[in-house]
């Protein structure tokens, strides 16, 4: 709708004021091409994997007509899914790997970035730029030492295991990023609450915290989404499907041997990136601001 | 400093000697609590990142076995090998084509999202972000199916008019090119979005200077965006850069580095050659084969983010 007012307007405005005018419009008319055509393909590989989830393997294996078109749509696919224990199953380690180490990720990264941004101590700049490279290190660095250690604390095939890793994931990026929001709050106000006697819990808890929420929320979201989607440390440290998170049990288990029920992938792949996605939907906002705050902050 | 300036506001300015002497211990005290604070990340960082490093080396210089330290047989290994000749190469052709593809097209699609009244801008970023935040191994195995052989529904769509069926996983160079793309594919969203932001923090008076002077829009790009954005363009192309050469999901889901392990790239090498044919020694060894080229980016990166702190200071 904004589009076609916009464009009248750019259309009115264009007789009289001449060629400006005129290049403005034709502006504006290239962005909205390039928009529909970059949502489009983009929007394609999810839209096609909700159109094969939604059909049934005779409709599937049947090559006549358009692929892009479910002709009887089914819900068996999702039922089937939903009915398996593995499935159920992998959806729970998802569920109680990404619980505990958002929690662990935010105790400590929200205490340290505290103490690195406001109190400082000796080595404290350094490390600083520590958080920052570890940060820059990837999964498929470290995995196969990891490995090693992983397993020599008996925790392979473990969600514990997992649970210890990911950490190194998503500390860094919180850490970094709750500096910069710890740095923006005026020092007047811990000097006023040092003056009325706060010690330094109480002033993180008390005013660093909420007043730096939406950094906070900003953080939690990114580790979120890292540990839902993380897929390295468990496609090398889990291979009993029990023990399976989301990611690597669909991509593993759902497909056996040479028929694949392309169907039920799909399905199961939609719903194991449902969580993001619906996060994302409604916190769009800090979703962004934590994805440009380790260049735009800090 | 700034530590010093919250002290000498929090104590009266007549302190006595008495007093300073407790604002010392005082002084003591914080940086002892916040180094407990800071233990658990000293810990994690230590423990999980650091020590790992270290013992990825000493790993990569013992034999299959792990009884024998041969030096750096594992690396002369691996060099004289064809295969990690490929690895090397196809690594380089995916991180550096698929950054170059993910740059043009999230700066092209941000100047675009830019350019279009304001009101509508949040419902098209909204939904040009979707690639970047479904997992990339789901997603992938999406693009899978749309490859698959026999029912490639691009392929249909190719077929619409007139182009030959593509064998996209099957031949080398396609193989190569569907990686790339589905990288592509994921990645471009978030060059969109750092470009946008960095856009959006370009004052508005520059361009009302460059108009007023006569400049066109490409001028205004040309001497106004670019200058104003060089920083965080290079940050995020850097960025991206290490990211994209130690991707692992893409390669593992669409070809499991075949065919013929021509689209093996570094880190899917390294899975391969440590964890499934379990020699982890040599797999370590591929792994720090990243390392030179990460820890250079790494640099620049450091160097970008502190330039760009003194700007704003």
């Amino acid at each position: 709708m904004s589009a076609s007012t916009a464009n009248t307007i750019a259309s009115y405005t264009g007789k009289k004021l001449g060629s400006l005018r005129s290049e403005r419009r034709w502006a504006l008319w290239t962005a909205y091409a390039s928009l529909i055509v970059a949502t489009i393909i983009f929007l394609a590989p999810p839209f096609y994997m909700l159109v094969t989830s939604l059909k049934s393997s005779s409709e599937i294996s049947n090559l006549s007509g358009n692929p892009w078109l479910v002709r009887a749509p089914t819900l068996e696919n999702y039922k089937e899914l939903i009915a398996n224990p593995l499935f159920r199953g992998f959806f729970v380690n998802s569920v109680i790997i990404t619980l505990c180490v958002v929690a662990i990720s935010m105790v400590i990264s929200v205490l340290a970035a505290f103490s690195l941004a406001r109190m400082k101590f000796w080595g404290s700049q350094a490390l600083a730029t520590g958080v920052f490279l570890t940060y820059l290190v990837p999964d498929t660095l470290l995995f196969i030492p990891l490995y090693q250690i992983v397993g020599s604390l008996g925790l392979l095939n473990s969600i514990w295991g997992l649970i210890l890793i990911y950490p190194t994931l998503t500390v860094p990026f919180c850490t970094w990023i709750m500096i910069g929001y710890f740095a923006s709050i005026p020092k007047e106000l811990d000097e006023a609450a040092l003056i009325d006697g706060a010690g330094w819990m109480q002033m993180l808890t008390k005013i660093f915290i909420p007043v730096a929420l939406p950094g906070i929320i900003a953080a939690t979201i990114f580790a979120f989404t890292v540990s839902w989607a993380a897929f390295v440390y468990p496609t090398a440290f889990v291979t009993t499907p029990e023990h399976m998170p989301l990611t690597i049990g669909v991509v593993s288990q759902l497909i056996r041997g040479d028929t694949f029920a392309w169907g039920q992938i799909m399905a199961g792949a939609l719903m194991a990136a449902l969580p993001p996605v619906v996060v994302y939907a409604f916190l769009m906002d800090y979703y962004i601001a934590g994805l440009t705050a380790g260049a735009t902050k800090g | 400093m700034a530590a010093d300036g919250t002290l000498v506001a929090g104590a009266p300015a007549a302190a006595g000697s008495g007093r300073a002497n407790t604002m010392q211990r005082f002084a003591r005290r914080r940086s002892t609590i916040a180094f407990l604070m800071a233990l658990p990340l000293i810990a994690l960082i230590g423990g999980l990142v650091v020590y790992p490093a270290g013992y990825a080396m000493w790993l990569s210089t013992l034999n299959r076995r792990m009884t024998a330290n041969i030096g750096l047989g594992n690396f002369e290994i691996l060099l004289e090998s064809d295969t990690f000749w490929m690895v090397i190469m196809q690594s380089c052709i995916f991180a550096v084509g698929a950054v170059i593809a993910k740059a043009l097209i999230g700066f092209w699609l941000a100047h675009m999202l830019h350019h279009i009244p304001a009101k509508g801008q949040r419902k098209w970023r909204g939904m040009l972000l979707i690639p970047w935040v479904i997992p990339p191994a789901l997603s992938t195995l999406g693009w899978w199916w749309m490859f698959d052989p026999s029912y490639s529904s691009i392929n249909w769509l190719l077929n619409i008019f007139a182009v030959p069926a593509v064998p996209w996983l099957g031949e080398p160079w396609w193989a190569r090119f569907s990686v790339i793309l589905v990288n592509v594919w994921y990645g471009s969203p978030f060059f969109m979005i750092m470009y946008l932001a960095a856009l959006k923090s370009v004052p508005d008076q520059l361009y009302e200077a460059a108009a007023i002077d006569g400049a066109t829009g490409w001028q205004g790009l040309r001497y106004v965006t670019l200058p104003m954005m060089q920083n965080i363009i290079s940050i995020t192309v850097l960025f991206s850069l290490i990211v994209t050469f130690a991707n692992y999901d893409i390669v593992r889901v669409l070809t499991n580095g075949g065919p013929r392990d021509l689209t093996q790239v570094f880190a899917s090498y390294a899975f391969q050659v440590g964890i499934l044919s379990g020699n982890l020694p040599r797999g370590a060894a591929v792994s720090l084969f990243m390392f030179p080229v990460l820890a250079v980016f790494a640099y620049f990166i450091l160097r970008g983010i502190n330039r760009r702190n003194k700007e704003q200071m």
